[in-house]
């Protein structure tokens, strides 16, 4: 098999190319069943970190993996399962999404500067027993992947990234 | 002959400390279900075909050497990525990016934003015209440069085959001191990132051609597929 073209660190100036207008709205307008996945890009001091850009990837409420195109110039109507946000200068991102079905979990790709290459990890919004990655994953490190339901009843769930040190999140590699 | 030549590589890069994670890994080997053998699907909604030619994007034309930037990609047993986002961005001829945190005092062109977007077509083939990005030094004010380099964003048929790099030029005598390039320690991998010149792919009278083909690593390549859509 021929080789894989290696990668390289996005450097500093991705923020001005890559994220589009409405990439956290994965969620058609005013969809009732709309969730609101949010958190912090934190470093191994707990600084947030801006100008992070986190890209989710995930199964239509239905379960089909299929997606359709229009993620980068969205209609406010497709369901597209890809979604890119940028984190602002306060290490907070957000994106409006609904729930993925078949699955209990988004798949995240993280790419920020100062990253030899980008990272692999995911949000869970449940932690069933018989899911094979989580069964895999030290008890201890478990709720570094697991999205936490914000008390206020507006369907929000936090889930925060941490690159290092305590509760480090856990990454993952294909 | 590498891009190294016979000096001693430099120092590979290794990132910000603070933002390097200490545990290894976790393979996602242990979940034959796993949602990232799946990826996102682009079309002519996402991307206008004036996206890839990033000397049209003002009123007047960009400085600098127009050049067009070609190749296929495809995995790794060979099998074209068709219809796939590939995205471009860079510094322009001067060095500089039109971001506002490129603190480098070279100057700004009003005629170049140094972004661009295409698809990849049935036989995985993406083709970019730009202009040859300027070299500039890292932190914007030091001494050590950068090798003039696009930068390329990649989607695969899978989401786990996410490919984020950068392209060099042939013949360019800065990137055998360029620690970011060396993070890639083998210097035959090195040498992928290198694009060859193409006279076929230039534009008579207009722009020089570089040929880059890019092979998607991942899951794809090795695991069985046919299960997962
Ligand atoms: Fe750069």
């Amino acid at each position: 098999m021929t080789p894989g073209t290696p990668s390289q660190t996005a450097g500093p100036f991705f923020g001005a190319a890559l994220p589009f207008p409405g990439g956290g709205d994965l969620a058609p307008a005013g969809h009732p069943e709309a969730v609101v996945l949010h958190g912090y890009v934190l470093d191994g001091e707990g600084a947030p970190v801006p100008e992070a850009l986190l890209e989710f990837w995930q199964p239509a409420p239905d379960g089909s993996r299929a997606g359709a195109p229009g993620s980068l110039r969205r209609d406010g109507v497709t369901f597209t399962g890809f979604a890119r946000v940028a984190t602002r200068g306060d290490g907070h991102y957000a994106l409006r999404t609904l729930p993925p079905g078949g699955v209990p979990y988004l798949a995240v790709c993280l790419h920020l500067r100062g990253l030899q290459r980008h990272l692999f990890t995911r949000a869970y919004l449940a932690a069933p027993a018989d899911d094979p990655l989580l069964a895999a994953v030290p008890e201890e490190r478990r709720a570094t992947l697991l999205a936490v339901r914000e008390p206020d009843g507006h369907r929000a769930y936090r889930f925060d990234v941490r690159l290092r040190g305590p509760g480090e999140t856990v990454f993952l590699t294909m | 002959m590498t891009p190294l030549g016979t000096l001693p590589p430099p120092p590979p890069y290794l990132g910000i400390p603070q933002r390097r994670p200490q545990q290894p890994p976790l393979s996602l080997l242990c979940d034959p279900d796993a949602v990232e053998l799946t990826g996102p699907v682009f079309g002519p909604a996402d991307v206008d075909p004036a996206d890839a030619d990033l000397t049209r994007q003002h009123p007047g034309e960009p400085i600098g050497e127009r050049i067009t930037v070609a190749g296929r990609v495809t995995d790794r047993r060979g099998r074209p990525v068709r219809g796939q986002l590939v995205e471009l961005w860079q510094a322009n001829a001067a060095g500089r990016y039109a971001h506002p945190d490129d603190r480098h005092p070279a100057p700004l062109d009003p005629n170049f934003t140094g972004a661009g977007r295409c698809l990849t077509d049935d036989e995985g083939r993406y083709r970019f015209v730009t202009i040859r990005p300027g070299a500039y030094p890292l932190d914007g004010r030091s001494d050590v440069w950068r090798p003039a380099h696009l930068h390329f964003s990649l989607f695969g048929t899978a989401f786990a085959q996410r490919l984020v790099t950068q392209m060099y030029f042939p013949g360019d005598p800065l990137l055998a001191h360029d620690s970011i390039a060396h993070a890639v320690p083998e210097p035959a991998a090195l040498a992928r990132l290198v694009a060859a010149y193409d006279p076929a792919l230039n534009v008579p009278g207009h722009a020089l051609g570089h040929r880059w083909d890019i092979v998607l690593d991942g899951p794809a390549a090795t695991w069985t597929e046919g299960s997962h859509r």
